[in-house]
């Protein structure tokens, strides 16, 4: 890239940063020190401000762990779709007059598409009652999986927040598509 | 039976299994990558101490946040601390949180419903 376009870029960049109110942007590899750093940075940003009550900014925590521990533990590599881990991904947080927002993009394996979609349907389109019902019943019968997880994130986000998480598949090439999902705090 | 006392970390939870003073407590933060391997040994000194109780047993916990997979070990953990009464003695948990926090309240009363158990709630201070 041109230097001055380079420039142009982080101008810009900035800006968008700006208007849209990003709290904080990431792209690459997704571990623990990650993790760790990134929420206990918001944590720290989040204490000063008063006019957030305390369940939303520990919501904000909780989502951002589980989404960001999703992206090291199930994304596939961008290329070949294999599983890769750590994984790498994007993942942003930013606020609008509705309240906080989460949002992940890393690939998985078009073989898994169907699997995960699946799993948001079936959260998403529970009531109050039957994920507060569904979760009891996953976290008594859930193992722990190879991989560290106990398959409890996405419906533990959507109990807490009380909204649905949105999502999206962009194909990247045969093997895989980018996923991206998006929860509101509010 | 030994003490078990593991530090907090700015990913696991203070632990301290201290029989001799009857203290059993969990406080802190709990989001290890690797559950299984933090959880083990806590879960083993439970499974062994539970064979072999004191005659009244109060479990504490103090925790400020955990991820779903802590939320699997503790449930865990609880289910060994049900097996202390099945020996015949005492049992309470007692599960605290931070005043607001109403979402560590909701889950100290879904893990009462989970295990029958003498629980109460608390606020931390």
């Amino acid at each position: 890239m041109q230097e001055g376009n380079f420039m142009d870029l982080v101008y810009r960049m900035h800006r968008e940063m700006v208007d849209n109110r990003i709290l904080l942007v990431y792209e690459g590899e997704v571990n623990q020190d990650i993790t760790k750093a990134f929420t206990t940075m918001t944590q720290r940003n989040l204490e000063e401000d008063v006019e957030t009550s305390l369940p939303i900014k520990k919501r904000v925590y909780h989502v951002m762990v589980e989404c960001l521990q999703n992206i090291g533990k199930h994304s596939d590599n961008l290329h070949s779709g294999e599983p890769e881990v750590p994984g790498s991904g994007i993942f942003l947080v930013s606020r609008s007059d509705a309240g906080f927002h989460v949002v992940t993009g890393n690939p998985i394996a078009n073989t898994r598409k169907a699997e995960v979609a699946e799993m948001l349907d079936k959260v998403n389109g529970m009531n109050e009652e039957e994920i507060k019902a569904y979760y009891k019943q996953k976290i008594v019968e859930s193992r722990i999986s190879e991989k560290g997880g106990a398959g409890l994130g996405f419906i533990d986000i959507v109990k807490k927040t009380g909204n649905k998480i949105e999502y999206h598949f962009e194909r990247i090439n045969d093997a895989t598509s980018f996923f991206i999902m998006k929860t509101l705090i509010s | 039976m030994e003490v078990l006392k593991i530090e907090a970390t700015d990913e696991t939870p203070a632990v301290l299994l201290d029989p001799v003073n009857n203290v059993l407590e969990f406080s802190g933060k709990s989001l290890p990558e690797d559950v299984t391997t933090f959880y083990s040994p806590i879960l083993e000194w439970l499974g062994a101490y539970s064979a072999e109780p004191r005659a009244k047993t109060t479990a504490h916990f103090k925790l400020v946040y955990f991820n779903t997979a802590s939320s699997k070990l503790i449930l865990d953990i609880l289910f060994e601390l049900e097996k202390i009464q099945e020996s015949g003695t005492e049992i309470l948990i007692k599960w605290y949180y931070e005043e607001e926090d109403e979402d560590m309240k909701e889950a100290g009363e879904e893990y009462s419903e989970l295990i029958e158990v003498p629980f109460e709630l608390a606020v931390l201070d």
